[in-house]
């Protein structure tokens, strides 16, 4: 087949379909005419055509159904014996009278499907001459459609054989042994067309032979379409002969087709039941073919089959369906030596998706499964491809999805084994696909041990990695930091012994974060152990444990090393507010000098670190505010506190802050409750500092830019006094109030009044309160406005 | 008829991972007019969530919050004038950190006064309150995640929806105890010159 150009093989074909078009008019004319002489004389010349070698495979189909057409019609007039007069028996000897072989055998073909049909001779004798005489047609492509039409025209025939009806099992074996016998020799024509001719290119030749594939498989359909045709005879006749051609054949196209076919053909059943069979034959096949595709698809398969009902699935234990591909897999990995990583690393993923589908209480199956992949990975350099690495995170990805708790991908040993060959990247990106299935799954993490193996699992994210050259994005830093904050959430026990184990796991990873790390995951842990302290608080005396009695002490001292790295960093503001907690959660615990010295550190932090004005502002209010509800301390140290916070407070930078921070600072002296210190004159010291700098701040501004400003201060300060007076403090006097309020009046005249609403409101207080009556009327009555 | 959304404290990544489920599922966007945020999210991913619920967003700062331009406290007012009455509402939020001792009444009202609001939404102590004196309605939603408070020991996670309309503000608290949504509500009722209770 010599194809020199497109147009001449166009040129060729019409010729050829001209030339069948002029037979056939005179073919019909004798078949009008009852003329059996005639109409044979021009189906051979029709016929003749096919003789063709010029044209390629898909050329060829088109002229091949022209031919067709016709002879379904002449097939017609074959069996009407009335019009021809004619025995079909002699028929059948006739039409060998045909000069070139090619039309003799068409012709035959066409005849004996009449002769079959008729029941005259057996047609397992019919179907035997047939087949063999096709013999004579060595040339691939005329000896494949040839091969095809015998097919096809025998087609229903055989099915009527096959079937329970008709058949009985030696009838079904005669219709077995007819198909299997045309398939061999259709792909023995086949697998030739890859050596015939010259000059060829190889894809050409590939693709052309592409072209004809379903012919070849057409023979394996119609075998798995007869009814006859039960497991027993799949398996003692079918399967081993068609598995011996493809594994003989040595032919790439060849055997990925029909592995392909044989699996997408007959049921799974079958395949499960032979799968030992089957599987023997995969790393037979050459090399060079893309066998790991067909057996991925065979694992599909299979799962979709496993899925479909609960009996199905005792079946694949029985027959050890997890062992026998885990096996074949591993000797095809073997045999294809030029498999790249990527091939093999699919297979595993294959056989996974298959594992978790069908076994998935077999957790041990699983971990070898990818027990074999890291043994693979090992034996290769680093991984570089990119999709391999995708592959392996398909792999890790599966166990997580699969079981929605992922503490169990967790018991896999060799999940870590895994991660280890991944890329510093991709490591990152599996971590965080971790920690988002714990997420959204609501796990919790319980045991230390867990613990351990999660933080070794993410640890690309915890801190860096050797040879990690990072130069990552900064907000996706920020997304990945915050991630595991959210993650130390979700590690809890209830036992206060495991729990404390817990955080001194997790403070041992992310203590190595470094700098960076540290701000983001250092709350979380503190928070996590305050939880703790509050839980142990609940309940009665002391636990005792074997090394590390869980004590509130302990956590504390823990507590001060977590935050003492976190200032180093530096982060004061942050260690300040984690300082300031600490201090509480001892006050609720009693511990005094616990309490103390945080305030300390506290304290240290605001002299020595603290610089910011407005982040001074903040802190000293903070502070305020924490040791405003401390009740653990005795008076000694209450003193000594509050004189540095009053001091610090007077001496923030700017005065309106000062004199804020100043009356704040009054409550320190004055505490509800029943042991509350109530010490009215300290209070009123402050109220009339803060009075003093507000005066400053007044005459300052007035000065500096001509404007009244802090007029609101006073109005702040004369709802302080308000407030001490309601609460009984009997050195603030109504007088006082009154005093202030005239003051406040006249520095609103000499200037356009900014507080104008604030003093409004305070006096509308004052006149509701005197219109309540009872003590609080009476208290206010002596308030004159 | 104005829906605003007071929520705070969430505390998200430091004292807890995220809203809870079923919050999550009641908060739809598109409904909520406003949303009022007392402070401490503390990531900008909560921010961008809230974004998502509503446009209109309004936050002060809180000490833990990792955006340190949000305000101090702010103000904004809802309703508009109708013929003859005063039908708008002024809100003022702040954190409450800033307001000594944290968590008294008396001092918040103070705030109240100096901001010259008729609601006061603030946060801080994570303990739903919301009450009314002599200035106007003080309203904490607490902590929407239940997060970790000093305060106290018993946190559920809670926030609060205003319905504003005219002169009468309901304040429907929504909390979750024991793994259940539970509602509660509250009418306020604003007259010409104070609001009153019913």
């Amino acid at each position: 087949m010599l194809l020199i150009g497109a147009e001449d093989e166009e040129k060729w074909l019409a010729e050829g379909i001209a030339g069948i078009q002029h037979n056939a008019f005179y073919l019909h004319r004798a078949l009008d005419s009852n003329n059996l002489r005639d109409a044979l004389k021009y189906s051979a010349q029709m016929l003749s055509e096919l003789r063709t070698s010029k044209l390629s495979p898909q050329k060829y189909y088109e002229l091949y159904m022209r031919a067709f057409d016709e002879l379904r019609i002449l097939e017609m007039f074959f069996k009407d014996e009335s019009k021809h007069g004619v025995s079909v028996v002699d028929l059948y000897e006739l039409v060998q009278h045909a000069g070139n072989i090619l039309p003799r055998l068409y012709l035959l073909c066409t005849v004996g499907s009449v002769y079959i049909k008729s029941k005259e001779a057996p047609a397992k004798e019919l179907l035997q001459d047939l087949v063999e005489m096709c013999h004579g047609v060595q040339h691939p492509i005329r000896g494949l459609f040839l091969r095809s039409y015998l097919a096809q025209i025998s087609r229903d025939k055989l099915l009527d054989i096959g079937s329970d009806y008709e058949g009985d099992a030696e009838t079904v074996m005669d219709a077995v042994e007819f198909i299997l016998e045309n398939f061999t020799e259709m792909n023995k024509l086949w697998v030739r067309m890859q050596l015939e001719g010259p000059g060829r290119v190889r894809e050409k030749r590939e693709k052309e032979r592409s072209a004809l594939q379903e012919l070849v498989g057409k023979n394996l359909h119609v075998l798995s379409q007869i009814e006859g045709v039960d497991l027993e005879i799949y398996k003692e006749t079918v399967l081993p002969r068609v598995l011996e051609q493809v594994v003989n054949c040595k032919d790439d196209l060849s055997q990925y087709y029909l592995m392909d076919c044989i699996i997408q053909v007959f049921p799974d059943e079958y395949h499960l039941q032979t799968l030992e069979m089957l599987l023997a034959a995969f790393p037979q096949v050459q090399p060079t073919v893309d066998i790991k595709t067909v057996l991925s698809r065979l694992m599909d398969r299979l799962s979709k089959y496993a899925a479909s009902s609960a009996d199905v699935l005792t079946e694949f234990l029985q027959v050890e369906a997890f062992t026998k591909l885990s096996n074949a897999i591993e000797k095809v990995i073997k045999m294809q030596v030029d498999m790249p990583a990527v091939g093999a690393i699919t297979l595993y993923v294959s056989l996974l998706t298959f594992t978790l589908r069908v076994h998935p209480d077999r957790l041990d199956y699983v971990d070898q499964v990818l027990g074999a992949c890291v043994k693979k990975l090992s034996s290769i350099p680093k991984l570089e491809d990119r999709w391999a690495t995708k592959q392996l995170v398909a792999l890790l990805s599966a166990p997580l999805e699969k079981y929605n708790d992922t503490v169990t991908a967790l018991t896999l040993s060799n999940y870590p084994r895994v991660m280890d060959h991944l890329d510093n990247g991709t490591n990152k990106v599996m971590a965080m696909v971790i920690i988002e299935s714990i997420m959204k799954n609501n796990t919790c993490i319980s045991t230390a041990d867990k613990v351990e193996v999660l933080f070794e699992l993410i640890k690309g994210l915890i801190k860096d990695l050797d040879g990690a050259t990072d130069e990552l994005d900064e907000e996706d830093f920020k997304d990945e930091q915050n991630s595991v904050a959210k993650l130390i959430h979700m590690l809890y026990n209830n036992e206060p012994e495991e729990m404390l184990k817990i955080i001194c796991i997790v403070w041992k990873h992310i203590m190595a974060g470094g700098p960076k790390r540290l701000p983001f995951t250092v709350p979380s842990l503190v928070f996590s152990a305050l939880r703790l302290v509050r839980q142990m608080q609940g309940q009665e005396g002391d636990i005792v444990g074997e090394e590390v009695p869980a004590t509130p002490k302990k956590i504390f001292q823990l507590l001060s090393q977590m935050i003492e790295a976190l200032s180093a960093v530096p982060s004061p503001e942050l260690a300040l507010r984690l300082y300031l907690q600490c201090a509480k959660a001892a006050n609720g615990c009693d511990l005094e000098y616990v309490a103390y010295e945080f305030f300390t550190q506290v304290f240290v932090l605001y002299e020595e670190e603290i610089a910011n004005s407005k982040a001074q502002v903040t802190a000293i209010h903070l502070i305020i505010g924490a040791l405003q509800r401390m009740n653990v301390f005795n008076v000694e140290n209450r003193d000594t506190l509050t004189h540095k916070t009053t001091g610090y407070s007077a001496r923030l930078l700017k005065k309106p802050d000062q004199c804020r921070a100043v009356y704040a600072c009054s409550h320190l002296f004055w505490v509800d409750g029943q042991d509350g210190i109530r010490d009215g004159e300290r209070v009123l010291l402050c109220l009339k500092r803060a009075l003093r700098i507000a005066n400053a701040a007044q005459q300052m501004a007035s000065i500096a830019r001509d404007s009244s400003g802090p007029l609101t201060l006073f109005v702040e300060i004369l709802n302080k006094y308000l407030y001490y007076f309601e609460k009984g403090n009997k050195q603030i006097t109504a007088a006082a109030i009154q005093h202030l309020i005239e003051l406040i009046n006249t520095e609103m005249q000499s200037d356009s009044a900014t507080s104008d609403a604030f003093l409004a409101s305070t006096l509308r207080y004052i006149q509701f309160q005197k219109q309540r009556g009872g003590v609080m009327g009476a208290k206010f009555e002596s308030i004159k406005l | 008829m104005v829906l605003v959304l007071a929520i705070g404290d969430l505390h998200i990544p430091h004292r807890a991972p995220d809203l809870p489920p079923k919050f999550k599922s009641m908060l739809v966007p598109g409904k909520i007019q406003h949303i009022i945020c007392t402070g401490n999210l503390c990531i900008k991913e909560v921010h961008d969530y809230f974004k998502t619920l509503c446009p209109d967003l309004h936050i002060t700062r809180g000490e833990y919050d990792e955006d340190s331009r949000y305000p101090e406290n702010k103000t904004l007012t809802i309703g508009q004038f109708k013929l003859g009455t005063i039908g708008q509402f002024k809100l003022g939020i702040c954190h409450g950190h800033q307001v000594i001792p944290w968590g008294d009444l008396d001092s918040l009202a103070m705030v109240q006064r100096q901001l010259d609001v008729d609601i006061l939404v603030t946060g801080h102590t994570h303990q739903f309150k919301a009450y009314k004196h002599e200035g106007g309605v003080v309203i904490n939603p607490g902590s929407a995640t239940g997060a970790y408070s000093s305060f106290t020991y018993d946190v559920n996670p809670s926030f609060v929806l205003m319905d504003i309309d005219g002169l009468r503000v309901v304040v429907y608290v929504y909390e979750l105890i024991d793994g259940e949504v539970k509602v509660d509500k509250i009418d306020f009722k604003k007259t010409a010159t104070a609001p009153s209770a019913h």
